[in-house]
């Protein structure tokens, strides 16, 4: 029998510590669905994923009872809608992404991902009409969830498509600003975007996947940031220990719940995320297991290197604890998603500017964070390429959700509700990117691209 | 499949009687039992097997956890499984 104190330590990091599962995402390819009537399409989208995810949710729901863990998202991501409807208008598009909603409906799931795009090297037509068809398909849908492909370490950086995601971001803000632009809270700009995230707002299935996949995102910033409460003198080794030995037991349970739905639901397990996704609770917090390791304030000098420490640590503890790994795998950093984040952006301490120096040592990117409506699209574009730039240099994956919240100014505060949260607006610089992002064009793939 | 049901909560006369008398009449199988009191605080972890014959898990749960509810005890009604995972390589 399993030794008492565990299974105490077991119980106590699920009822006092919000230790959970983050997500469990079926991963559903749409290439059979293909076809060259809009009508045609769009009912084979929907029979095929209220075929597969029909028992998602239930499925969810009975793991979750028996094994006690709550299981707080069931989710469904789709090949990118582009690769489906590839030469299909903007109107088409937006009938796909309303299929895709009812879809989710029917399922009972909060969130579809893969009203998708990879434009990292060129964009086609059908592309093109995908990305113009974001906003008004972010507007009149709940469910689904955008994603954009601008980079790759391989093929460098699409200047054009980043220009072109800056006025697109603005204008989703501006379709849903009745609810504080919560259509910039569903669409993420990637650079080097994982094929098997099973994390919203940026899962899609990619390409090289399967028919249909279990993909499952683990949490608990609670879980370590309590353990690291229990040595309050630790050095910082023993606190990279502590933080492997959490993560290893987090992610165990994560194993255990994707094998199980797996079985269940017949479909083949793919990868297990290692990530540390905080949630606007108290004692849920990133910023607060960095500021457990001795800062003030997230934010403030040192916060780089304790996050650093601690995206390493998860992957180490994690990785034995998984038979494949995959997706985003580290600490996410959403500021609206985090109640010590929140804190810390609305004392100044956490700055965009600290935020995306942050970005290189974890997963996944500026996240959830809203900015002055009236910021430039440009200057959007140019926090992207700054960002993209991170993940492109560095062989990782980073990513842009930025909210250019409609009618707010610096010091206001957007609510989302929900995991979603609330963000105070923070400033950006004001002085001008225009001329840089009017350049368009492609930044060459960087030397280390050449491995070969 | 095997049930780690653990009980927490303020101790008084019969607490260990409830629970095995439940776990009889859904058969489900008493296999170890640990147990403490702290001052008045009661702890017991429970391990329990399900057979062919026994109640449904969800059954089991839910008489488990109303028993908890009206004595002010808290019960969790768990698959071993999860525990093996966490803490055995």
């Amino acid at each position: 029998m399993v030794e008492i104190n565990d299974i105490l330590e077991t119980i106590s990091m699920i009822d006092n510590q919000h230790l959970d599962i983050r997500t469990v995402t079926m991963g559903i390819s749409l290439f059979d669905c293909v076809s060259e009537d809009t009508g045609r399409l769009c009912d084979n989208i929907y029979d095929k994923i209220t075929r597969l995810a029909g028992n998602l949710v239930k499925t969810g729901e009975d793991i979750s009872r028996q094994y006690g863990i709550p299981i707080i998202h069931k989710r469904v991501s789709v090949t990118p809608i582009s690769l489906v409807a590839r030469n299909m208008d903007p109107d088409s598009m937006v009938k796909i992404a309303k299929t895709l909603d009812r879809a989710a409906n029917t399922c009972g799931i909060n969130f579809i991902g893969g009203y998708s795009a990879l434009v990292h090297k060129g964009m086609t037509s059908g592309e093109l009409n995908l990305i113009e068809s974001i906003p008004q398909a972010l507007a009149e849908t709940q469910n689904v969830c955008s994603s954009v492909n601008v980079a790759t370490t391989k093929s460098g950086i699409n200047l054009d498509s980043i220009a072109l995601m800056g006025n697109i971001i603005k204008k989703t803000a501006y379709l849903t600003r009745e609810e504080g632009s919560i259509g910039c809270a569903k669409l993420v700009v990637f650079a080097n975007v994982p094929e098997d995230n099973p994390f919203m707002a940026g899962a899609f299935h990619g390409v090289g996947e399967g028919d249909c996949a279990i993909n499952v995102g683990v949490s608990g910033p609670g879980v370590v940031s309590h353990a690291l409460k229990k040595a309050p003198n630790a050095n910082i080794t023993e606190i990279a220990d502590i933080i492997k030995k959490t993560a290893f037991k987090i992610t165990r349970m994560g194993q255990l719940v994707a094998a199980q739905a797996s079985q269940r639901l017949n479909v083949p397990f793919g990868i297990v995320d290692l990530s540390l996704a905080p949630t606007p609770a108290i004692g849920d917090s990133v910023a607060h297991i960095l500021e457990e390791m001795g800062l003030e304030k997230c934010g403030t000098h040192g916060t780089t290197a304790c996050l650093a420490l601690l995206n390493d640590a998860v992957k180490k503890g994690g990785a034995m604890a998984s038979s494949h790994v995959g997706g985003l795998s580290g600490a996410f950093i959403p500021v609206s998603e985090d109640a010590g984040m929140i804190d810390a952006a609305k004392c100044s301490t956490l700055t965009i500017d600290k935020l995306e120096a942050m970005t290189a040592v974890c997963s996944v990117g500026l996240d959830m964070i809203a900015i002055p409506g009236d910021t430039p699209a440009s200057t959007i574009s140019a926090i992207i390429a700054d960002e993209i730039s991170i993940g492109v240099i560095n062989n990782k994956t980073t990513a842009v959700r930025l909210i250019p919240a409609y009618g707010k100014k610096v010091g206001d505060e957007v609510s989302f509700g929900g995991l979603l949260g609330s963000a105070p607006v923070m400033p950006v610089h004001n002085e001008s990117s225009e001329k840089f992002i009017s350049r368009g064009g492609r930044i060459p793939a960087p030397q280390n691209a050449l491995r070969n | 499949m095997r049930l780690v049901i653990t009980v927490v909560g303020k101790d008084r006369i019969g607490i260990v009687s409830d629970i095995a008398s439940i776990c009889k009449d859904l058969n489900v199988n008493i296999m170890d039992i640990t147990q403490k009191v702290f001052d008045d605080m009661f702890a017991m972890v429970m391990l329990a097997q399900m057979t062919d014959t026994s109640a449904p898990f969800e059954e089991i749960e839910d008489k488990l956890d109303k028993c908890g509810q009206k004595a002010g005890l808290k019960i969790h009604t768990m698959h071993e499984d999860i525990f093996n995972s966490m803490h055995k390589i």
